[in-house]
Formats: structure tokens, sequence, C-alpha cells
């Protein structure tokens, strides 16, 4: 789940970001399986007239921030580079696993994006952009490395549809708030926060997912339904035909949810009432262990008297190199070699 | 025959391993303590401590550990991974004022902070402390891979270890702050689940964010250092303290009346202590007399950042603490009126100049003693694009220049490090020393700008630790049920104290360019090239032919049957 827009004023794209993060929680999928992207803080900003907080309907209803959130990408992390490479895989060898996307040719990934697009681009944090085919070699790439069985990717910004155009590998879906040419539109304003809390169609999406169990049976085609024009203004759009099998027959919880083995035991384990403190230990008899101490934390006479750090020594090189080879050839110019013997 | 001999020996055996060894497993321990202290202009401090003592010594030779009881072992994988000695990050959000609050009892500087000892046997620091930074912000969600060898610098005498050891080759230090990283839920999450109750049991059930981050401070550290393990000091055990400090403003979260309960600040109470803690206590300071209820008969005295104060206890691991309710809220109300201790060390820093080319960085330092002079090492670190120029650099106290006995200067390579600048400088007593150092601001290449530059760009916060002259005799001696906030930092000697504090950190504007310009000069080049240059080119070149005109339809079946008729066409 990406957000890709900076400033105050674009809260609802992390709202946006922030409920689809929440539904797909509620419906089982834990935290080291999402990899959660915000382009800016929008929950802790000093704007916030209720801090660690981000809701998503007016008059405060619902907090989609919640309280146990895991950011894994934020502020100036969020580019279309890191956002790649998390999707290839090619990422550094040092980083965390929460910031990495594990899947293998087993796993369905749903992607969502969102913030503020164009024909053909998506704008992120305003001074990048990544293109319709950029994306589609990605997930070629994804493809050809088998890091999916199956992908599902909704994206709700203005002409959404541009997006998902190019696409050409397999196992592919695509859902869209917008038809190329058109604009997705916000849904409403809170007057106590100041700006618009939700996009239209995730708003409307946000809503069909709160029904949504993880034992359901509602299918891709309900998902399509999501959103008609009447309620959203622009027209939704959707691709199917890279997919293999019949939308009708997919259930949204192949992609939103997952089923964790959860064994349930009876047993109960006592925690001892009192513990006691640790038994202080006898020094061993034979052995003289002198006792350590602490560390002065300013050591005022050892600090004065501190030597200069010895640096390790480089042969000289750049100037002093060129200036000492001048001077050499300049010395053996007017004495000439044979006066070399007298040196040495 | 033999059989029975055998089981003999073995059972001998156990007895004799028994005797050397008193304890059989390793046991650790885990303690937690609230101090409530009601600040003079009728905001209300709120620290918690929660201390895990870890009992065994990864570092030694053949210890290798694979059971972890309460200590996390995300944290312990990573302590022995990169041979870590000591381990402080802090998140702060909000700025500590010193002069209307006092000294906090563990200081932290806006934004993030980590600092790093690590242990003599790692040959590549810099490998380590990469990696070690990208584990880190993996496990708080923060953007700590942010810390790179552009804003890292290794302090040559301030940041001494806080635990054990004697050995301070600073070669083995590093030190890094992002004054820009923001706290939040999602940094809170993970520290929390860092605890062995989590925050469902203890005095964690009152970190609950949506009133925590509605506060004019808050400050979550992490601090992991070795310490004594019994009195004698014989050997090493692994402490690993988490420490939450919060300021509740008396406006915003307070509604304008002196007059706080744990309720008000938190939006909880307290119903148990954690059930593995071995102590669990509420301090509440009460040497300004405020009205405490319910009352308490346990009262305690401790000897704090140079100043004796009494604290009322509640100890949470006995039963009649929580009374008839089974719910502790503790009511606090106080006057106000009276002069508060002044601190003795305040520093203050700030940004003179005009313009985006030059400025001049004055960080002032206060001795509020009135006839003890003390020394302070104040260290700088300055980012490499606001480029210092230390000839320019002047110390002067009560309007006299004043010499520091030590100066430590890195200066900056560009884009490779930033400037260190450590001074230890004696402060006259009562009296104001500034410190004053020109710079001139440097222009960026295009991509090194971040995606908002009309912000600005920060500089980290300058750290000055001194060792104030106490009024009151510290404690030196190590006890095991010392109270947790008076046993952070080691006491060396009875006279002194060690305090470090924090300036603010600068915001400062870089000439930033107009990053529309490369779309406007291709714009403007390519009309300018289309229009002037296309239309002399098509002047030149263009041929005109004549071009007949197409016929309606009835004009041309009249002019097909004309053709037929072989008479002239109609045009």
């Amino acid at each position: 789940a990406v957000c890709t827009s900076r400033f105050w004023f674009n809260y609802r794209h992390v709202a946006n970001t922030l409920s689809v993060y929440r539904s797909v929680k509620r419906l089982g999928i834990p935290d080291s399986h999402i990899v959660l992207m915000l382009a800016d803080d929008m929950a802790c900003n000093y704007r916030n007239p209720k801090p660690a907080t981000v809701f998503s309907h007016k008059n405060m209803e619902l907090n989609v921030y919640g309280d146990d959130v895991e950011v894994d990408y934020r502020g100036y992390e969020v580019t279309v580079e890191n956002f790649l490479r998390v999707l290839t895989g090619r990422l550094p060898p040092s980083t965390p696993r929460s910031k990495r996307l594990l899947s293998d040719d087993r796993s369905n990934i749903l992607i969502y994006l969102t913030g503020h697009g164009g024909n053909g681009f998506l704008k992120f944090q305003d001074s990048e952009e990544i293109s319709n085919m950029e994306l589609a070699d990605a997930f070629e790439q994804m493809w050809q490395k088998r890091r999916y069985n199956e992908l599902l990717f909704i994206i709700d910004t203005c002409q959404g549809a541009s997006m998902y155009e190019r696409f050409y590998s397999p196992n592919l879906m695509a859902l869209a708030s917008s038809q190329v040419g058109e604009d997705s539109l916000s849904h409403q304003p809170d007057l106590a926060i100041g700006v618009h809390l939700m996009d239209k169609y995730t708003f409307y999406l946000l809503e069909f997912l709160e029904e949504v169990h993880p034992a359901s049976q509602a299918n891709m085609n309900d998902l399509f339904k999501v959103c008609p024009q009447s309620q959203c203004v622009s027209t939704p759009g959707h691709r199917t035909d890279l997919f293999q099998r019949n939308p009708g027959s997919v259930l949204i919880t192949d992609f939103f949810g997952s089923v964790r083995k959860v064994e349930i035991t009876k047993d109960t384990i006592n925690l001892t009432s009192s513990l006691k403190p640790l038994i202080q230990r006898s020094g061993s008899g034979d052995m003289q262990i002198e006792s350590l101490t602490y560390v002065d934390q300013l050591p005022v006479a050892e600090i004065i008297h501190q030597k200069p750090k010895q640096k390790d020594w480089h042969p000289p090189d750049g100037f002093i190199l060129g200036l000492w080879t001048l001077i050499l050839l300049v010395f053996f110019q007017t004495y000439g070699i044979k006066h070399l013997k007298h040196i040495f | 025959h033999t059989h029975l001999n055998y089981k003999l020996g073995l059972t001998l055996q156990n007895r004799t391993s028994e005797a050397l060894t008193p304890a059989a497993a390793a046991r650790d321990e885990f303690q937690e303590e609230l101090v409530i202290r009601p600040l003079h202009s009728g905001d209300i401090y709120a620290s918690f401590q929660f201390r895990t003592l870890w009992d065994t010594d990864f570092l030694q030779e053949g210890q290798k550990v694979s059971h972890y009881r309460l200590f996390p072992k995300s944290l312990g994988q990573v302590l022995s991974k990169f041979s870590v000695r000591e381990l402080h990050i802090s998140f702060t959000q909000g700025f500590w004022r010193t002069m209307q609050w006092g000294q906090p009892f563990i200081p932290s500087p806006p934004g993030a902070e980590l600092w790093v000892w690590f242990h003599d046997t790692v040959s590549d620091v810099d490998g380590n402390w990469k990696e070690l930074t990208n584990v880190l912000s993996g496990i708080f969600c923060a953007s700590l891979n942010f810390i790179d060898l552009t804003n890292t610098v290794q302090p040559s005498a301030s940041f001494k270890p806080l635990g054990l050891g004697n050995a301070t080759d600073h070669r083995f230090l590093r030190y890094a702050t992002l004054p820009r990283e923001i706290v939040c839920t999602e940094n809170l999450t993970p520290w929390k689940k860092l605890l062995p109750c989590g925050s469902k049991a203890g005095l964690a059930v009152l970190l609950k964010s949506e009133k925590l981050f509605h506060s004019s401070f808050h400050s979550q550290a992490v601090h992991i250092r070795p310490v004594c393990q019994d009195e004698q000091c014989t050997s090493k055990a692994w402490e690993l303290r988490q420490t939450l400090n919060v300021v509740f403003d008396l406006y915003t979260a307070g509604q304008g009346k002196k007059e706080w309960s744990l309720f008000k600040m938190f939006s909880r109470t307290l119903t148990e202590a954690c059930p593995l803690a071995t102590s669990s206590k509420v301090y509440v300071d009460i040497t300004d007399n405020p009205e405490l209820s319910p009352a308490t008969p346990l009262l305690s005295q401790a000897v704090v950042l140079g100043d004796r104060r009494t604290y009322s206890v509640y100890d949470l691991s006995r039963a009649e603490t929580f009374g008839q309710l089974r719910s502790l809220n503790l009511l606090l109300r106080w006057k106000g009126d009276g002069e508060m201790l002044r601190p003795l060390l305040h520093a203050e820093r700030y940004v003179a100049g005009f313009g985006l080319q030059t400025g001049e960085i004055h960080t002032v330092i206060y001795n509020n003693h009135p006839y003890r002079a003390f020394p302070v090492l104040l260290m700088d670190s300055v980012p490499w694009y606001l480029q210092l120029y230390i000839h320019t650099l002047t110390v002067t106290s009560k309007s006299r220049d004043n010499k520091p006995s030590y100066i430590h200067y890195q200066p900056a390579k560009d884009r490779h490090r930033p400037h260190l600048l450590e001074m230890l400088i004696q402060l006259p007593p009562h009296s104001m020393t500034e410190v004053t150092v020109q710079f001139e601001r440097a222009l960026l290449k295009w991509t090194e700008y971040t995606p908002d530059p009309n912000h600005g760009f920060y500089v980290g916060s300058s750290v000055v630790s001194a060792l104030v002259p106490s009024m009151v005799a510290m404690n030196t001696n190590f006890t095991q049920d010392q109270p947790l906030f008076s046993s952070f930092v080691p006491v060396k000697e009875e006279s002194s104290y060690f305090v470090r504090v924090y300036t603010e950190p600068l915001l400062v504007n870089l000439p930033t360019p107009d990053f529309s310009m490369p779309y406007n000069v291709i714009c403007l080049t390519c009309t300018v090239v289309a229009v002037g240059y296309g239309s002399f080119y098509n002047l030149l070149t263009r041929t005109f032919q004549v071009d007949e005109p197409s016929l309606p339809l009835a004009k041309r079946l009249a002019n097909l049957i004309r053709r037929i008729r072989g008479v002239p066409l109609l045009t």
C-alpha cells in the first residue's frame, strides 16, 4: 500500500492508504506481509488537531491510523526507485526483512497506489514520476523471477486507467478509480481538520470491505461494481484480460485476506508469583577478580592532555606530489644526473 | 554391581555441580517505574523507566545465547551480531524547555539520536555502523537508514560510555542525529513490544498514543549498556532501559487548571503491576507540597540532579495500593506560586545574518551558579553544506575573550563528512558565554535537494556536557533498590553531577533553484526554434503547387456528362 503525496492538503491520500491497510489487517494479513509506504506524516503532523489519528469519515467517526500500525517506508524514503526495488527485490543486502517483499511464486499480491496522477504517470512526492511503462516492466520482471502467483493492482488517482493500459504479464488484474481523461474526486471535507478526508473511490471501497469478513464468498465481480458513476462521478475501470481465471470465481479474500495456522492449546503456564531479585554471587575463592568500574563522564584533566590521534601515514598525492616532482625535475635539469652520486 | 556404582557416581556429581553454581539458569530481572513531577508552569512531567537486566555476558568467549527470557530477542541478536558495547537511541518530538521545566531525568535532542560504542574486537566499525542503522530502522519503523557517513561523527571527548569499562578509545564511538525525524504511533508500537509485559499489564497500559502525542514534549529512548551484576561488581550483566518522557501542557491537555490525574493524562488508570516485574512503583514529587490523593504512607527521599526531592511512593506489587475499586487513579493539585530552582546550566543556539549566502551560528551557554565556575564540553556537528569559517570562531564570556583549554576540530569534506567541533570551555560564575562562528551556504546539486527544499535544512542540536557543582551531596553508593531515575548516570563524586544539555536544532534555508526551470527552458527553446528557425526554413525550402479545389457533387456529374460530350468543363 503506497501513498505518494506529501504535504498536509494531501491528507486524503494517506487516509486512503491507511484504510486499505486497515481492511487488509482486519482480514488476517499480518504486518510482516505488508509493506506500507507513506510519503508524509499526517497523524503526528503539527497541523493535525487530533494527534496520532487519521480519520476517514467526517465527524471523526473512524480512526484508520489506530494503535498498532507499522509503516515500513516513510517520508523521503518513498521514491520511485525504492518502490521498484521493493517490487523487483533488488534491495541492498542490509535491508531489514520488514522492508522487503518476500514473495514467491505461490503468493497473491495486492498493490494499492494513490496520489496525484495523469495520463500515463503517477507523481511521487511532487518531484518525480513513475510511468505506466516502468510499472509494466517491473511486473514483467516479477513474473520472470517468479515473484507472484496472481497480482491485483488497484489505483486511485486521476486518469488511473492509463496506468494499467500497458501491462503485458500474465495473471494481472487491475482496477482504477477513473478512466483516461477523467478526474478522481475527493469525498468529504471535515471542518475541524480542514482538509478532505478521503477520495470517493476508496471511501466506497472501504465501506464495501468493512462488510467482508474472512470467510466471505464475495468475488471480484462484486469488487468491480464498487462505486458506480452515480456515487463516484468518475467511471471506475478494470482490466481482466491478462488474468487466467474467471473473475467471478476469484474470492476477494484471495487478495485481501489470509488464513493463518493457529494451534489452540489448553495448557496454562504459571508465572511464578514473586520473583526474587538476583541471587548474590560470591566470588570464587582462587582467582582474584578485580571489580569493574564505570567510566568518568567528563575527565577534564585527561581531555586537556589528550594527545592528537596518530593519523595513518599515506604517501603524498595530488598537489604535493606534483610540487615535489617539479622540484626534483628542476634540480636534475640544472645539475645533471651525474651529480646523483653525491646525494646517495 | 557396577551399574549401582555408576548411578551413585552420577548423583554425587550432580550434587557437587549444584554446590558450585547456585543458580542453574540465568535469571533476568525487570523493574518498572513512573515518576510524576508537577512543573512550576502548570505542566506535568511524567517519566517512565523500564529496566530489563539480562544476566549473560554474551561478549565473552564461548558464550552463545539461544534462550531469551525477558530481554527482547530482536535486540539481543542485534547486540551480539554487531559486537555492540553500548547503544543509545532516542526519538523525540518537541524541545525540552530547560528554563521553564528544569532539567529532565534523561535528556534528548529533537528528532532521532543514535550513538553506539562498539567493542574493541570490531575491525570495520563503519561497516558495522551502516548495517546497524539499517537493522534498527526496521525494528523501530524509522528512517534511520538515512544515517550514513555524511551525518555521522566520531566525538573525541564527549559521549563517554555510561556503562562499565575502562578503555575509551574513541575510534569505536559513532554518533549521529536526524533532526527531521518524526515520532508517531508507528515508533511507539515496536517500542512497547520490547517490554516483557508488552502493553497489557503494569505501567505500560498507560501508554496510549492519542494522549502521549498530544503533548508539548514526547521522548522515547532505548539505552543498552553493561552494568554491575551485583554489589561487588565482579562481573557484567547487560541492562536495557526503555525510557519515555512526556510533558503534558496545561492548556491543550489540562484545560487550564493545575489539577491533574492519571486519567486526565493518559485516559487510563492502573489496575495491576506487571507479573514479571520484581518492582513496580510510582513516585510522585511532593517537594513543593501539592495536594495528592489517594494518600500513601510510603515516602522516599532522593538526591537527583543536584537537588534533594521528596517523593510519595506507590508500590503496585502490593494489592492495597489499588484500594477497593481495584484501580489506582492519582489526583494532584498544586498552586504553583513561589520560586522554581533555577537550572544551573542552560544553552541556546540561533542563526544570525541575512540573505542566502552567509550567516553566523551563535551558541549561548549560561552558567547560573552564583560563585562557582566549571568547565563544559561543547560539541557541534554541522553538515557539510554549511561551510564553517573556523578563523572567525570567537568565544566570549562577560565581554572578554575566553580561550578554550581543548579544541578538537575536524573539517568537513564535501558530501563525505560533516564538521565536528569540540571545545572545553571554562564558564565563569553567573555569566553568559557566547560562541560564534561564521558560515557560508553551499549550492547543492539539483538531485540532492529534498522534495520540499523550501522547508529548509536542519542542523542537529549542539551538545553541552558538564559536571555541574551540586548544592547537595550526591549519593555515590550503588545499591540494588535505588530508584531507577537516580541511577541512570553513574555518580563518581559527591560534589557534582553530570548533566547534558541539548540546544535547539537550526533550520537554515539553502539557496534553492527553481525546479521547474528545465521544463521552462525546454518549452522556450523549442518554441523559439519552431517559430524562428522553422518559419525561416519553410520560406526557403517550401514549394507551391496549384491545387484544384474539389467541386460539389452536382457539378462533378455535370462535368462527367460534358467530358463525354467533348464540351469545356465547369470550374
